[in-house]
């Protein structure tokens, strides 16, 4: 019996049909919606990859059942902005080529995007603790950091 | 089902060799073939460069980017070769219907093999086209210019490379002798030009392998026995009943899988499916690790140096030196699990992954199909980094055997219990070495035994063969791990061999820097005991004893990179915060990069953690085709070599690995990576060498050093935990 969840993405109504609420919203994102932001990585809330913003926070969609998100906003890498105009974040990663592989940079970016929301100015200690939960294999984390304080404003 | 894919004819068109009515080179006959297939023979200009009728070029690779940005670095040196502008360059990667087999992408080759041939390709393209346009302009060559891909004569006419070859082969065999452009005049090759993908990377429009889709596909995922080498014994399909969506539980010998509707019905499904396996304890016991991998049978010995006489050097030395260095398994670990779509089409079978060689690959799917490869095609989609063979090609096999058996297009995506327990691993290495010195503290005698598995690089056999039971070549494919035993020190009597073992516990692959990493870690290591023990000073011990210039100077730059003060050594006191820094050096395989590390450690006496602060990294790859990319990838090996060194180690029962996500396998978090600072030596004249591994060796040595300056307490065996450091402190 599928069941019909209604919430907000990316500024815009949506609504997925689910015959398991306890999918995890990634699922949903990936698989029904095509975003191609959040991503698999562990499915444990153990890295990162997923993250996304539940009503403007950062939340690991791995980790958060689908249900949970009814009449809630979500918010995907790509309702932050594109490559023709992108967010100040994503332009900051850009100029600092933050990236290798790039495949935890969506994580990056969206948990970045949370703690600039809160704390504009943040110091190094900040920005690394707010990242320690965002895994990167690559070895990005100096270019990420730096990306971090550019978009903060606090390099240019 | 209708697949939308771009296919030979239509490349052939967007690429320029559609209309082949005139040629640079070669006869009409010749023409007539390039029309029937695009070339992929590595002697072949078209195999690797299409410029179409708007003068747009396409560069056909084998090399793939894997994360590490050799698309960008690529694309410049065919812009600087042929003088187009970079922004004109299209890059095919890894297709087998229409790029080149360049080989597996591994052992950092992307530029110093790879784009060389392309280099000379283009060397190739771009004196033919000057020869034409001399005859068009009725000029000779040597009053021609070429600016933007148009080719000028000193009186102002001119010529477009559009109009010379636009849309026509180029039916020319590569020139090894076609001059390549002066570095003197480069203008793009040097330059840190942005990375191409990164913009897509940052906003969710890059299309990863882990995003490919096909219309009408469906989603599979495996299941893989209880232990490694169980049998199936049952499996009851009415446990997965409940879940709406599943399409087929497939079953093949030992190869089971499920495919469904969703996504999430197969996960689902994949976890509730009950089974039965039998019993199987074949691994070695964990902690008897290394007596396991010393009794283990030798299959050959492999002599990497032999110099001098070592025993009787060792016989009349002033003083001796004996140690065992082990660094154990390791996985490779990307973020993104490893993932495929494979589909079926009027018998042809096409496989979408992030494969280090699409090439490969076809021909083991091929194998284990029971197909004539050419049936099969395979296009690399980039994926999260692999860091080495991962499982991509498994996944790839997992999804042509589910796809088979449903006869629909099925996307695989292993869960991160399936990455880390089922890619191959980096295999276990354990070093015995063996020193001497006379009496003013010189080495006289050095003696180094490696006990690695035999093998070397060809494509590891593909996991769901070997428990499908159908044909696969079950080969120890390592990498090549006996690099880097023998040693860039110019001593008397040296003597190093690589024990090949017949058999590794856990199915082994290349992981970055394989070999090279463990094996400079070990004498790197044991030549600072030595330089400690005779109370030299590290840095002059090396510079004495080292006879390449450009070695010399790379230990020089990094010595003022660091700021490194000699003789001066680090807080051995009873503070609780110890600090120390250690100093490695590796010329790669002996032959090419050259690498120097300094890092600068502290130790926390109380809990026993490392901490690395700061590493200071000198580094020659020769002629530096992108520096931004360069020090990225840099950087990138700092990082992960340090969470190879403080965190990583795989851990297993009798059955199968048990470090199955990143809490029992952790990696380095962002408020323990070090800073690095990077001298980088470019040498414009020189032939360009890897980067994407070099790094890597000298990391694991730095930090042993580095805590044993802190501490006076040597870590010989990887990963230097904080119960390891606290048990050496404690029974110092």
């Amino acid at each position: 019996m599928k069941q019909s969840v209604k919430f907000h993405l990316n500024g815009r109504s949506a609504s997925v049909d689910v015959d398991d609420e306890a999918m995890p919203l990634l699922y949903a994102l990936r698989d029904d919606f095509g975003l191609r932001g959040p991503r698999f990585g562990c499915g444990l809330g153990q890295c990162g990859a997923c993250t996304v913003h539940l009503d403007g926070r950062a939340v690991r969609s791995c980790q958060t059942p689908v249900k949970l998100v009814a009449g809630r906003q979500v918010t995907t890498l790509e309702g932050l902005g594109t490559a023709e105009k992108p967010h100040p974040i994503q332009e900051a990663f850009v100029v600092e080529q933050a990236a290798q592989c790039g495949y935890c940079i969506n994580g990056m970016i969206m948990q970045a995007a949370d703690l600039l929301q809160r704390h504009p100015r943040p110091s190094d200690a900040q920005i690394k603790a707010a990242l320690a939960g965002n895994l990167c294999r690559c070895g990005t984390h100096l270019r990420i950091l730096r990306a971090v304080k550019r978009a903060a404003g606090e390099i240019a | 089902m209708s697949i939308n894919v771009m296919t030979r004819r239509a490349a052939l068109q967007a690429g320029g060799m559609m209309v082949v009515a005139f040629s640079l080179g070669g006869s009409a006959k010749a023409n007539a073939a390039a029309l029937a297939a695009k070339p992929e023979s590595l002697d072949e200009v078209d195999s690797f460069l299409a410029i179409d009728g708007k003068g747009a070029v396409t560069l056909y690779s084998g090399k793939v980017d894997l994360g590490t940005g050799v698309r960008t670095a690529l694309a410049q040196i065919v812009a600087e070769e042929l003088d187009v502008p970079f922004q004109a360059i299209a890059v095919v990667q890894g297709d087998t219907a229409l790029t080149p087999d360049q080989g597996i992408t591994y052992g950092s080759l992307s530029i110093q093999v790879g784009g060389m041939q392309i280099r000379q390709a283009c060397a190739t393209a771009r004196k033919a086209l000057l020869e034409q346009a001399a005859q068009r302009l009725s000029v000779p060559v040597t009053q021609l210019s070429i600016t933007s891909g148009i080719v000028q004569s000193q009186s102002g006419t001119q010529v477009s490379y559009a109009d010379l070859v636009g849309g026509k082969a180029f039916s020319l065999k590569v020139d090894k002798t076609a001059p390549t452009k002066p570095p003197s005049a480069y203008t793009v090759v040097g330059k840190p030009i942005p990375r191409v993908d990164i913009p897509a990377k940052v906003t969710g429009e890059f299309t990863y392998a882990q995003d490919f889709r096909l219309p009408g596909m469906l989603y599979g995922r495996p299941v893989r026995p209880a232990a490694i080498g169980a049998t199936l014994l049952g499996v009851d399909e009415s446990s997965i009943q409940h879940i709406p969506g599943i399409v087929k539980v497939v079953r093949e010998g030992n190869f089971l899988g499920v495919v469904a509707e969703t996504e999430w019905a197969a996960i689902r499904a994949a976890r509730a499916l009950k089974t039965r396996w039998s019993a199987w304890d074949g691994l070695p016991n964990e902690r008897d690790l290394w007596s396991y991998v010393r009794s283990t049978k030798v299959a050959k010995d492999d002599v990497t140096s032999n110099v001098g006489n070592v025993p009787s050097a060792l016989a009349a030395a002033h003083r001796t030196f004996k140690a065992t260095y082990d660094f154990p398994i390791h996985t490779h670990g990307s973020i993104g699990p490893s993932a495929a779509v494979a589909a079926f089409e009027n018998g042809t079978l096409t496989v979408w992954t992030a494969a280090q060689s699409t090439h490969a690959l076809r021909h083991q799917l091929a194998a284990m199909l029971g197909m004539d490869a050419s049936s099969v095609r395979c296009i690399y989609v980039a994926g999260s980094g692999c860091y080495g063979r991962n499982g991509h090609e498994d996944a790839a096999a997992d999804a042509a055997l589910l796809a088979r058996a449903v006869g629909r297009p099925v996307r695989v995506q292993w869960m991160r219990w399936d990455e880390h327990g089922w890619d191959p691993k980096g295999p276990p290495t354990l070093v015995d070495l063996e020193a001497g010195v006379d009496a003013r503290g010189n080495v006289v005698a050095w003696h180094g035994e490696f006990f690695i598995p035999m093998g070397a690089g060809a494509p590891v056999w593909l996991l769901p063969a070997q428990l499908a039971g159908k044909p696969a070549k079950i080969d120890l494919e390592p990498g090549n791990i006996i690099p880097d035993s023998a040693l860039p020190y110019d001593f008397p009597n040296m003597y190093t061999v690589c024990h090949r073992l017949a058999t590794t516990p856990l199915r082994p692959s290349w992981i970055r820097t394989p070999g090279r990493m463990q094996n400079t870690f070990a004498n790197e290591s044991f030549l600072d005991e030595i330089v400690a023990a005779v109370d030299a000073d590290p840095l002059e011990f090396r510079l004495a004893h080292l006879k390449d210039p450009r070695g010399t100077e790379l230990l020089h730059r990094v010595a003022k990179l660091a700021r490194w003060e000699t003789h001066e050594k680090g807080s051995r006191g009873k503070g609780k915060i110890l600090r120390g820094r250690g100093l490695s050096y590796v010329h790669y395989e002996l032959v090419r990069t050259y690498v120097a590390a300094v890092a600068d450690v502290t130790v926390n006496r109380t809990t026993g953690k490392v901490r690395v602060e700061r590493v200071a990294i000198a580094h020659d790859c020769g002629q530096i085709i992108n520096p931004d990319g360069l020090r990225n990838q840099i950087e990138g090996n700092v990082v992960q070599m340090t969470s190879r060194t403080l965190l990583e180690e795989v851990k297993f029962s009798r059955s199968r690995v048990t470090s199955l996500d990143w809490a029992s396998y952790p990696i380095l978090r962002f408020p323990d990576v070090p800073e690095v600072t990077i001298d980088l030596i470019d040498r414009p004249t020189e032939p360009p060498w890897g980067a994407g591994e070099p790094t890597g060796a000298v990391i694991p040595g730095a930090i042993s050093n580095a805590i044993f300056d802190a501490t006076g307490v040597r870590l010989r065996s990887v990963p230097f935990t904080p119960k390891k450091m606290k048990a050496a402190l404690a029974s110092a």
